[in-house]
């Protein structure tokens, strides 16, 4: 009995933590769904970068002295051609998106051939045009905006949903097999808790810290590295709240599982958590434009760490705002989990029917 | 050794455990016996601590059992229960590790211990993959990896084949030869008759009897004697102090309400020729329950 020691509460935890992350990463399901996730990252940051390249250059055939006046057009690929109606064709046919031919009416030495609108962009590229002042020249734009709110309210979404059914099932699990009973008899069930809401909180945060690896990679291998610098704070933000904010989460599946004894009611038992956690995601993506709901959603534990970075990144933020909404989260954190371990350590050896929450948080 | 102490335990209104006392000596193996609901379970689970007394104590040489302490303990839980998507020895490794014991000692006592219950040649299957009885030994290796000080098992034999109830016997006993106290509860009274050293009996609730097994046959042994005789026995009834439960020519089995008239009958029965037998009957563990438990 030498070689006995008491395992203190951080060992315990951290076997447990290791179990649940070894046997996560043992099932393939969990792996493929992650590889398509990371893919499907890196795809679009790729397919992104590619848009981006190719609609810098708008395709122009030109002609004769037109030529010379299409090249010096940086933002023009330039196709040379014999004839007027050779450049017609083209357009017509659509390899080009215009042409420009030699006029000398109207002083301008070219004019524009198109299908059937007035191309705005090649009009002002040949242009002079007056100087322009904007009065808030750092402001976003509205399309970039909607895919900030989508990618941090996706993120999100999938990452506490994957690991906080993951959680739910886990704690089932050990409910159903009655294998707790054995766990309860040789670990505190604080410890059991915390492995577990660690375990997997190590395996969300390994998945967003890969995804934003990826995304950085992508963005300054395209050539998008000024996008990735008007993210990197609101990003910063998004990891730190997210942190937090899905401890928070796990611990409510962990506890609304354990109300239940079988795998086939977790679904219904954690619904509501469920619901949280795909509320800022809706909210989010309907009201990026909208200052107000942003500020509420940014202060609502839920969803501010969706709201928060959100705002960060549209500069609407005071400097001091993520640090209370930090501050109001952690509050709301510490909360949840002195009344989900709670309600867990009683209903994990109430087995059969669903146990009823008062009965739960009553002894 | 272990001693529960006055224990009493309600769930909701109802009491479930009243003033629930006996120990389990070092060294013995202790038998718990009781109907279904008679507050086995509940009386274990508290001596893990898994469940809370509303009042008493489980004391281990005197002092308080604490959070601690239970890890030292070895439980199988009625209710089996293993993690079905793990490997045998690798859950039995974890199990160990929980309970405090290092990597290289928790290997070495699950290899020990799947070879001993011959399951070495599963160790690398799933536990969903294993037969009822196989899991069943597994669920015996978890509760002894860590080298218990205390055993505590609940209905350890219930789903054995044979051959499966003789191993388990064995490792048992000789967990209790080198000093362990075990208590094991069952239903299979034959089993409890052939293993345990002491006995307590439980009923609604209550300990109704508990000590040596050779106690408890003294003391509720109905005093039922044979008599087997050359010669015809029928005048057995004319002896006092003696009633007669069945008779037929030669034999007889008759109720003695002290030694003296037992001894007077045989007395009697040597006076009139040859004794070919003249038994005390021990009573059985059935009859001994049955009569305890009325």
């Amino acid at each position: 009995m030498s070689e006995y020691r008491t395992p203190s509460f951080a060992n315990s935890t951290s076997l447990v933590a290791m179990r649940e992350i070894t046997m996560k990463l043992r099932s393939k399901a969990f792996l493929i769904s992650t590889a398509i996730l990371m893919l499907a990252v890196l795809a679009s940051v790729l397919v992104g970068g590619i848009l981006s390249a190719s609609t810098s250059k708008t395709r122009v055939a030109a002609t004769g002295a037109a030529v010379a006046v299409a090249e010096k057009v940086p933002s023009l690929m330039v196709t040379e051609v014999d004839s007027v109606s050779a450049a017609r064709h083209l357009v017509r046919i659509g390899t080009v998106e215009a042409a420009i031919i030699p006029d000398d009416e109207r002083g301008f030495g070219v004019s524009i051939v198109a299908l059937d609108s007035i191309p705005q962009s090649l009009v002002s590229a040949l242009s002079e045009s007056p100087r322009v002042e904007l009065l808030d020249p750092h402001a976003i734009n509205p399309l970039l905006a909607y895919f900030a709110a989508i990618a941090f309210g996706l993120v999100f979404f999938m990452s506490a949903m994957t690991f906080g059914t993951t959680i739910a099932q886990s704690v089932v699990e050990e409910k159903q097999t009655r294998i707790v009973e054995i766990l309860m008899s040789t670990i505190s069930v604080r410890a059991l808790l915390a492995g577990k809401v660690i375990g997997n909180s190590i395996l969300a945060f390994a998945q967003i810290a890969v995804i934003a690896g990826l995304a950085s990679i992508g963005l300054t291998a395209t050539g998008q590295s000024s996008l990735l610098a008007s993210f990197g704070p609101s990003i910063a933000w998004f990891v730190v709240s997210f942190i937090f904010g899905f401890i928070m989460i796990a611990a409510l599946y962990s506890a609304t599982a354990s109300l239940v004894s079988r795998q086939e009611d977790v679904g219904s038992a954690t619904s509501p958590v469920m619901i949280l956690v795909m509320l800022p995601y809706i909210l989010v993506i309907a009201f990026n434009d909208n200052p107000l709901v942003l500020a509420i959603m940014s202060y609502v534990p839920f969803s501010a760490p969706v709201g928060m970075p959100m705002r960060v990144f549209l500069g609407q933020a005071a400097w001091w705002e993520p640090l209370l909404s930090l501050a109001v989260l952690l509050i709301t954190t510490t909360a949840v989990i002195a009344l989900g371990s709670r309600i867990y350590s009683n209903a994990l050896l109430k087995t059969g029917a669903r146990v009823k929450l008062s009965d739960a948080l009553a002894r | 050794m272990l001693l529960v102490d006055h224990i009493n335990r309600s769930f909701g209104t109802k009491q479930v455990l009243h003033d629930v006392t006996f120990s389990v000596d070092s060294g013995r193996m202790t038998g718990f016996v009781g109907a279904n609901g008679s507050g086995k379970t509940t009386t274990m689970r508290i001596i893990l601590g898994v469940l809370s007394a509303d009042s008493g104590s489980v004391l281990r040489d005197g002092k308080p059992v604490e959070t601690a302490d239970h890890r030292r303990f070895g439980y199988m839980p009625e209710e089996r229960g293993l993690y079905p998507k793990m490997k045998v020895a690798e859950q039995i490794i974890y199990l160990a590790r929980l309970h405090g014991v290092g990597p290289s000692v928790a290997q070495r006592n699950t290899a020990t211990l799947l070879e001993r219950l011959g399951l070495a040649d599963r160790a690398d299957t799933p536990v969903e993959s294993l037969s009822l009885g196989n899991q069943q030994r597994a669920q015996i290796a978890a509760a002894l990896v860590h080298d218990p000080e205390i055993l505590v098992l609940d209905e350890p034999f219930s789903g054995l084949d044979p051959i499966a109830v003789e191993t388990v016997q064995g490792v048992l006993t000789e967990r209790a030869a080198s000093g362990v106290p075990v208590l094991f509860s069952s239903h299979q009274l034959d089993i409890v008759e052939r293993l345990c050293d002491d006995l307590v009996v439980i009923a609604d609730g209550s300990i109704r009897a508990s000590g040596s097994r050779e106690d408890l046959r003294a003391q509720y042994g109905n005093s039922l004697y044979e008599l087997v005789a050359a010669a015809d026995v029928s005048w057995i009834r004319d002896v006092k102090g003696v009633t007669i439960q069945s008779l037929s020519g030669h034999s007889a089995v008759f109720k003695a309400e002290n030694p003296d008239a037992a001894q007077r009958v045989l007395r009697a029965a040597l006076e009139r020729g040859p004794v070919m037998r003249f038994a005390l009957q021990e009573p059985s563990l059935a009859q001994i329950f049955q009569e305890v438990i009325q």
